[in-house]
């Protein structure tokens, strides 16, 4: 009765998220007296999740698991936690856990707990805290069913090294090729740090006048390595593609530091990114709410600071990597 | 085409969150409840179907009489007759349960619930009902149009869409992009007046248990004030963001 992990990868290569969970599942697991098990969809090198705990790999390789499907990757989560009678599944919270997620509940008759923050509240009765009300509450669920599920909220818990001795096991699922619901194509910009993936987030709202001025924000999200994001009437305007906008309607943002520039942070902006850990804000109203939010920040005009700041950095950057 | 929009009624963005009876329920004392945000674009989506492709709209809704008004609003829209399952609900799995079962007696082709709600933000519904009902599902669906049986529609990913194509029946989890802020729809007095004579059907819960339960509530802790920085001292704020704060 080990924990079941789906270590999440992407074009073969583990996402960060993987690291996270399996991680999670193996502090949550000393306390249970028990072993992580991750299931992997389509990834040859596995070995990097002995850095992190795991004590066995179920192996999947299957041609039909090419692309993602929910119901094909629940199904195959469903059938690696029968096998290994995991009494807990663990899931990211990424777009693709977050949608596979329910199904695998219902499949395994599971209780499911999502926007799950830290460690379990308590083992026995089972009771973990969540993130609810658009982070402005957690809440204390407890779970009574012999199976349960759980998706972890990105960056609740870190990334902690815990060497283990892995073992490997091929994995085949009984797996159809009719899932449903057929991907046609996929339309992804390259090359980009993905808000989703990022550490850190450069966000702009409408203090920066105009798109022809993006430049700037770009810049400094190079130097950061950082995606850029916008707030929502930047996106209304057009400005800059719906994709960036975060908020309480657009994506939500869980990154370690979030930058906001020349956004006066309306409340259904805070709302999406309140789980950042640590925030910045520069903006030239010393009255504008992010403020309030806010860890640190920076009275001014944007047009005078950013470049500066992008130099600094860039100097500090070059000092310490 | 018969459409099911399942609507949750939520507080509303600006509300104080506050909680009562020890922390363990939720204090509706003072709040302004709405129809949850990508529920109403999911709506909106519907009343487009019902105008353009002569599709039936029918809202649902797992609550007390209290959330009635939600409903209302949802029939002042255009929809065209709602249903409320009288019961507290519970938790995801629950609500699933009950919503699954009037999707069977009700042969609806589309069903449309928001990707996650305001309150709870489980985003659990959609695909527990899809599990139970073994439709074909779509969570996180930004674009949907529907020619008889078949459906193309486009879900968000991580940094980008997925164009999918799939078939009726079929169960979507809604959010922006289905249709955008400007076209949600203000009711107008001859909406509100008809909303009145509109057929609200409440059904009484068919017997499901729940699979977890939220016994209590927590406010996070109050956060220290801003720490300012002079413009004229970005030196300072490498350093904190480095030395103290330990994310760059």
């Amino acid at each position: 009765m080990s924990i079941l992990i789906y270590a999440e990868s992407a074009e073969g290569k583990f996402k960060k998220v993987a690291f996270e969970l399996a991680a999670y599942a193996k502090n949550v697991a000393t306390s249970l007296g028990t072993t992580v098990t991750a299931v992997t969809v389509n990834v040859s090198d596995i070995s990097e999740l002995s850095k992190y705990g795991v004590d066995k790999v179920l192996k999947i390789s299957n041609d039909n698991l090419t692309k993602f499907t929910a119901k094909a990757y629940a199904d195959a989560i469903k059938q690696a936690s029968e096998k290994e009678s995991a009494k807990l599944v663990l899931l990211s919270s990424t777009t693709d856990s977050l949608y596979l997620a329910p199904l695998v509940a219902v499949g395994l008759d599971a209780g499911f707990a999502s926007n799950v923050v830290g460690l379990p509240v308590s083992i026995s009765p089972f009771q973990v805290k969540r993130n609810a009300f658009s982070n402005k509450a957690f809440n204390i669920t407890e779970m009574n069913s012999n199976v349960k599920v759980l998706s972890l909220s990105k960056n609740s818990f870190g990334i902690v090294e815990n060497q283990s001795t892995l073992t490997e096991e091929v994995f085949n699922p009984t797996i159809g090729n009719d899932f449903g619901v057929k991907v046609e194509s996929v339309e992804k910009s390259t090359g980009k740090v993905t808000i989703a993936d990022a550490d850190i987030v450069v966000s702009a709202g409408r203090g920066m006048k105009g798109p022809e001025n993006w430049g700037l924000i770009e810049d400094l999200a190079n130097t950061l390595g950082a995606a850029t994001a916008c707030s929502k009437p930047v996106s209304d305007l057009g400005w800059r593609p719906h994709g960036e906008h975060v908020g309480q309607t657009g994506k939500p943002v869980a990154t370690n530091l979030y930058i906001a520039i020349g956004i006066s942070g309306a409340i259904q902006h805070i709302a999406g990114i309140n789980s950042s850990k640590v925030k910045v804000v520069i903006n030239s109203d010393p009255e504008a709410p992010f403020f309030k939010v806010a860890d640190y920040g920076i009275v001014g005009d944007a047009f005078d600071i950013v470049p500066r700041l992008n130099q600094k950095l860039k100097e500090f950057k070059a000092h310490n990597s | 085409m018969k459409i099911l929009v399942c609507i949750s009624h939520v507080p509303d963005t600006t509300s104080k969150i506050n909680f009562t009876n020890g922390d363990s329920e939720f204090d509706t004392n003072g709040v302004q409840f709405v129809i949850n945000p990508n529920d109403e674009f999911g709506l909106t989506r519907a009343i487009w179907f019902q105008e353009q492709q002569g599709a039936n709209v029918t809202v649902v809704n797992v609550g007390g009489a209290e959330t009635e008004p939600t409903l209302r609003k949802a029939l002042a829209i255009g929809a065209n007759e709602a249903i409320r399952i009288n019961a507290n609900p519970t938790d995801g799995y629950f609500v699933a349960k009950q919503l699954a079962e009037v999707v069977r007696n009700g042969n609806y082709d589309l069903i449309i619930a928001g990707k996650e709600s305001l309150d709870y933000n489980g985003g659990m519904v959609p695909g527990m009902m899809a599990g139970i009902l073994g439709y074909n599902f779509l969570n996180s669906c930004t674009e949907l149009t529907v020619d008889g049986n078949n459906v193309k529609a486009a879900r968000e990913i991580d940094g980008g869409k997925e164009i999918v194509s799939t078939t009726l029946p079929l169960i979507i989890g809604g959010q922006k992009g289905l249709v955008e802020e400007k076209d949600l729809r203000i009711p107008n007095m001859r909406g509100i007046m008809t909303a009145r004579t509109k057929v609200l059907t409440v059904l009484e819960p068919i017997t499901a248990n729940a699979t977890t339960n939220a016994i209590k509530f927590e406010k996070p802790a109050p956060k220290s004030a801003v720490k300012l920085i002079n413009s004229d001292n970005l030196d300072e704020l490498i350093n904190l963001l480095h030395n103290e704060a330990k994310v760059i």
